[in-house]
Formats: structure tokens, sequence, C-alpha cells
């Protein structure tokens, strides 16, 4: 066997037990398997299709990983999106021109507020959280009846600009997509450089010896929820402009996508952990297995189960990847 | 003892003038929708107001929370005990409801089915919304006009599970064996289960499957929608020609700017209007629901009363009506 330093020994299984790599390979093998199976899945407008498709998906789950690494969960999530977008959409209905990146901003505002009630009752009311996004959701959900009085806005409610804010470019790169890596970008630097996003982290790992160590557990908590609510707030319009359509609704169990996105991609259900990397690649992979399903025209009655099975498989394969380097590791220290 | 005398006689009177107030026919019609929030039940609520103005009868409009068979069953039950003299009821599922609308019929509630039926015994009649034979044949005239007759084309329906759209598809495919259609081919049915998401990514699926595809029926509201918006999105419409069944106000946008030239749905005003009228002549004992009768249905004139497959009785409201760029405009502002 080739001879390594201890320090290159360990940057290397460091790099093999990452969660992304792992995600990687299983992705990479799965394209190439639709893709031999049937090669119009393989064609640069269907890697584009599977990426807008993602977008929202995958700036929500930004949130919703945060959430869940301080310990916590957001399950209002789709029913606040729907909210933001249904007053946003309200706005056009009623012949507001308002620029479509004003709607971003106010749609963004508004999730702010509303995530921001789930943070109040999380870090000062010490409601559980689960609790206390449960009764939220379903009040965000009845808000969007009371004031939609049950009807929606349809295409033609909305201006013309405002519905090609999800089919523009910016640079060439589709809006949507654009977005997308702005956050991204915005919150990796966020999450591993500035020290109120490690403190994210600490909060989840472990609260008490946070709190010891001069954190303000509470503080980091409201921030969690109401960044969540920002981020879900903004896909809210861009879920309305997309689909050119506000619905009552729209995106119920939502959520559940974004929970599914962040256990793929290596966030610890129990907090503590995940990588940003990590829930791109997840809210990726799900959007790749949906459109494959779709693209390879698989019987509809079987999609369902398939869709749960190669996710269980990703996780599976990683969990069995993981067990294995550590096992490589511990032997490692022995000898 | 002169007061308390007086008290009695007042509250005696006002008694007697309740007991006259009832036996001066001021019936009570409840209807019950399948779930709040559905601008197709708010159009069915305003033909039954209509109604209720025409009649003279008080008219009661209630729908769960979320659309379910439980939700409605406490309706019923909740409507039992008010008293109503009738109800109208669109059903979420055929046979759950069927106790709790044998114990209303029992206690002389006269029980209307509508848009989506009951099974016979939990029901006095039903008003079918058009006969099933019909739409789903006129979907594929509309299409075959679209197309010339020739080509492939596909089905983008609501969930597997639904048994209005398997009869209208399966109707499709009845219509579709007459020679006149022999150089088209239906390659594809695809469910988008009424989701605008997965719809949208199922309408991805088929262009990318059938690269030769020049037609798709969406039997479903936000079916045919969220095809229209995936249609525009790949630069595709005019190319893939679009029909199905879909609210107006929906497919406005759609229709006006030839995505999709002609769509066709039942009007839910009419179907809101006429159930009550078939109510208000059950309790006038204008009609005894039999086999055979003719009821008056107001401005929509006669109807009569047939035996149905099931053993039921039911009343068929007529052909489904065709949107399309000349009436649009006068439809979309209605539901």
């Amino acid at each position: 066997m080739v001879q390594l330093t201890p320090q290159k020994r360990q940057l290397l299984l460091r790099t093999v037990t990452r969660r992304e790599t792992s995600l990687l390979i299983f992705t990479l093998a799965l394209i190439i398997a639709v893709s031999i199976h049937s090669p119009r899945f393989f064609s640069v407008t269907n890697f584009n299709d599977i990426l807008l498709n993602a977008a929202i998906l995958a700036i929500a789950s930004i949130g919703q990983m945060m959430v869940v690494i301080t310990g916590g969960i957001d399950l209002s999530v789709g029913s606040g999106l729907a909210l933001s977008g249904m007053l946003v959409g309200l706005i056009y209905k009623n012949d507001y021109a308002l620029n479509p990146f004003l709607a971003l901003l106010l749609g963004a505002l508004i999730g702010l507020a509303l995530g921001s009630i789930n943070g109040l009752l999380v870090s000062k009311a010490g409601v559980p959280p689960i609790i206390a996004t449960l009764g939220t959701m379903s009040i965000y959900r009845g808000l969007i009846f009371i004031i939609s009085k049950g009807k929606w806005v349809s295409a033609h409610e909305m201006p013309d600009m405002f519905i090609h804010l999800a089919r523009g470019h910016i640079l060439g790169i589709p809006n949507l997509i654009f977005i997308t890596i702005f956050f991204y970008g915005i919150f990796f630097y966020f999450l591993t450089h500035l020290k109120s996003g490690r403190e994210i982290y600490a909060v989840g790992g472990n609260a008490e010896a946070a709190r010891i160590a001069g954190i303000n557990v509470d503080r980091i908590k409201y921030a969690v929820y109401t960044m969540s609510g920002f981020l879900y707030g903004l896909c809210g319009v861009l879920w309305v402009s997309r689909f050119a359509s506000a619905q009552s609704d729209s995106a119920t169990g939502f959520e559940f996508s974004t929970v599914t996105a962040i256990v793929i991609g290596g966030v610890s259900v129990f907090g503590g952990t995940g990588r940003i990397t990590g829930v791109l690649i997840g809210a990726i992979l799900i959007s790749i297995v949906e459109n494959a399903l779709s693209v390879t025209q698989i019987s509809p009655f079987w999609q369902l189960a398939i869709q749960g099975f190669i996710i269980l498989l990703a996780v599976v394969m990683d969990a069995v990847m993981k067990n294995r380097d550590r096992k490589t590791v511990v032997r490692g220290q022995q000898v | 003892m002169r007061t308390k005398l007086m008290v009695v006689a007042v509250v005696l009177f006002v008694c007697l003038v309740m007991t006259v107030s009832v036996s001066a026919q001021n019936y009570t019609i409840a209807m019950v929708v399948k779930g709040a929030g559905n601008p197709f039940f708010e159009a069915c609520r305003k033909g039954g107001e209509e109604a209720a103005a025409e009649l003279g009868f008080n008219f009661i409009f209630q729908a769960p929370e979320i659309p379910t068979a439980e939700g409605q069953i406490a309706i019923i039950d909740a409507l039992i005990a008010q008293r109503v003299d009738a109800i109208l009821v669109s059903a979420n599922d055929p046979d759950a409801l069927v106790p709790v609308l044998k114990r209303a019929m029992d206690r002389g509630i006269k029980v209307v089915a509508f848009d989506s039926g009951v099974a016979p015994a939990g029901r006095h009649l039903f008003l079918n919304q058009a006969d099933m034979e019909l739409i789903g044949r006129i979907q594929v005239q509309l299409l075959a006009d679209m197309i010339d007759y020739e080509g492939e084309i596909a089905v983008l329906s609501a969930a597997s599970t639904m048994a209005n759209q398997n009869t209208w598809i399966e109707w499709m495919k009845e219509e579709l064996k007459l020679s006149k259609y022999e150089k088209m081919k239906l390659v594809s049915i695809v469910y988008g289960d009424d989701l605008r998401e997965k719809s949208y990514t199922e309408a991805l699926g088929l262009f990318r499957a059938y690269p030769n595809l020049r037609g798709i029926i969406s039997p479903t509201t936000v079916g045919v929608a969220a095809t229209a918006r995936a249609l525009e999105d790949q630069g595709l419409s005019g190319k893939i020609a679009l029909t199905g069944l879909g609210l107006p106000s929906e497919m406005a946008e759609y229709i006006r700017n030839g995505t999709s030239e002609a769509i066709a749905l039942w009007n839910p005003i009419d179907l809101g209007y006429v159930s009550s009228y078939m109510a208000h002549a059950l309790l006038t004992g204008q009609i005894k629901g039999a086999s055979g009768e003719t009821v008056n249905v107001g401005r929509m004139g006669e109807r009569t009363i047939v035996q149905t497959a099931d053993g039921g009785l039911e009343v068929i409201l007529g052909a489904p009506f065709v949107f399309d760029k000349d009436n649009i405009d006068e439809w979309y502002q209605v539901y």
C-alpha cells in the first residue's frame, strides 16, 4: 500500500466521508443509469429544467436546514410560502403595478414577519418548535383562505413583467438559478465564516454548553426561524411567478419536501451538524428523480414507491460509507 | 299577576308567529361542498343564492377546511341537528357519506347530490353535470380540430384514482376508436395529482419523452393551466395544441394568447342553481322523486328524472360548454 503521511491520510478520509462526495457519486450513477435507459434525459434543456425545478426547493431548504441544525423544525414553510405568494398575487390582482423585484423584496419581508412569529413562540414563549410551527402552519393556511376569500389569482390578473420574473435571465443565467446561487453564496459565507453562523451549530450541538460559552441561545433560535421565514416568503413570490397562479392550497406539504432535501443532504435531524452544499445537492437530487420518473414514462402507479426507494437508497448508501470509513479511522488510530 | 300573564301571552304569541313563519314554506337548504377555497364551488354557491332569491328559501353554504369525507360528515351531522330541510352535497367519497345522509333522510331531510355523486342509498336525486360520455368525447373532438386529426397525443390527468377523470379518459379512448381519428395516436397518460408543480413536471416529461407530440388533453383545471404555463416556458405554444377541462378564469390568459385554443367545462353556477331547484321541488311536493317525472328548473327550463346505471335517479344538466377566444371575455370574471 502506498505510504501516506497522517495528515494526507486524514485529508483523504475526510473527503471520502463527506456526505457530498457520496451523494455526488450516487447522483452521477443515477444520471448515467437514466441516460442509458432513455437518452432524451441527457440534454442541456433537460438539465436546465431540472435546475429550474430545484431552485425554489433549494432556497426554502436553506431556512429549514438552519432551523433543524438548532434542533428545531419549521412546519410552516408550505403555508408561509403560499401566504406570502397569495398576498403578492392579490396586490397584482388589485392592479397595483409593483416592480417584480420589489415584489420579491416585499414577499421576503412578509415571510420575515411570519417567521419572526415562529421565532418568538419558540425562543420567548418556549413552545416546542414542532407545536409552534404546527400551529402557525394552520393559521397561515387559514389566513390565505380569509384574505383571498377562497378565490385564486390567475395568469390574466398578473402583469407580464411579473410573469416573466421566473422566466427571465440575468447575464445569460435564468433568474431562478441566479437567485439560488446568490442566496447559496451568502448563506455559505454566513454559516462557515461568520460568528453568528457558527453559533447556530453550537446551539444545536449542545444548547446548554452554548449558553455557558456565552452564546445568546434565544437570539439564535429567534434568528433561524426569522431567516427561514425570509427565505420562504421570497420563494412564495417566485412560486407564484413560476406557475403564474396563486392558489389557496398551493405548496401544501412543501415543508416535507424541504425536510427530505436536507436529510438527503446530510443534515442531522437531531441538530448540530449539516452543510449547505449537501442541502443543495439534496434538492437537486429530488428534482432529478422527479424529472427522470416523468421523462422515462415509468408507470405512475410505481412513481411514489420508486421515489421513496431512491431517496432511502441515497441515505443508506451514505450511512454505509460513513460507517466503513469510521471503522477505518478507528483501526488507523489503533495501529 | 297581570304582568305575568302578559309575559306568558307575549311568549305564546312569539311562538305562534315563529310556527306560522315556519309553516309558511320558509325552507332552509344547505349546500355542502368538497372543500373551502375552491373557486368552482364559490360559483356553485352563486347559483344556489340565485335560486334562493327566486324561490325565497334560506340558503346555507358549508365546506370543510380540507377536502375530506370526515369533514363533510361532521358538517352534515351539524346540519341534521339544525333541522335543515334539504342538503345539497358534492361528496368527497361516494360511499363514506352514505350512513350520515341516510340518517338525514330518515329525519325527513331531502338529499340532492351534485357534481360528485354519492351512492344511490345516500340520496334522493343526483344532478349530473353533464353526461360523462359527452365530456370525454368533446375533448377529443376539440383537440382533433386543432391538430387536423393527425399526430401523437397525450393525456395529463389529476390523480390516478380519480373516478371522474378515469371515466372521461375511457370515453376519450372510445371516441378515438372512430375511423376519423385513425391518424391520431394516444401515446401516454400521466398524472399530475392536481398539484401545480407535479403537473408542470409531468408536462415537461411529456415534451421530452415524445418529441413528435402534437397535442395534450388535460381534464382538470390545475393540470391544464400548469401545462399551458409549461408550454409557454418551453416556447412550445402553437407547436403542441392543448385542450381539456378548466376554469375560464385560470385559462383566460392562455386562451387569449392562443396557447390553448379552447377548453370545455360545465357551468358551476347552473349546477348550484339547478340542484337548488330540484331540492325545492322535492320539498314542495312538485316532484316525488321518481323516474320519468319532469322538474321545473327556473331559467334553465325543464329536466326529466332518469334512471342511472347504478340504480339511482339523476337529472342531467346538459352538454359541456366550450370556452374559446370569442366568449372567454364574458366568462373569465364569472368563475
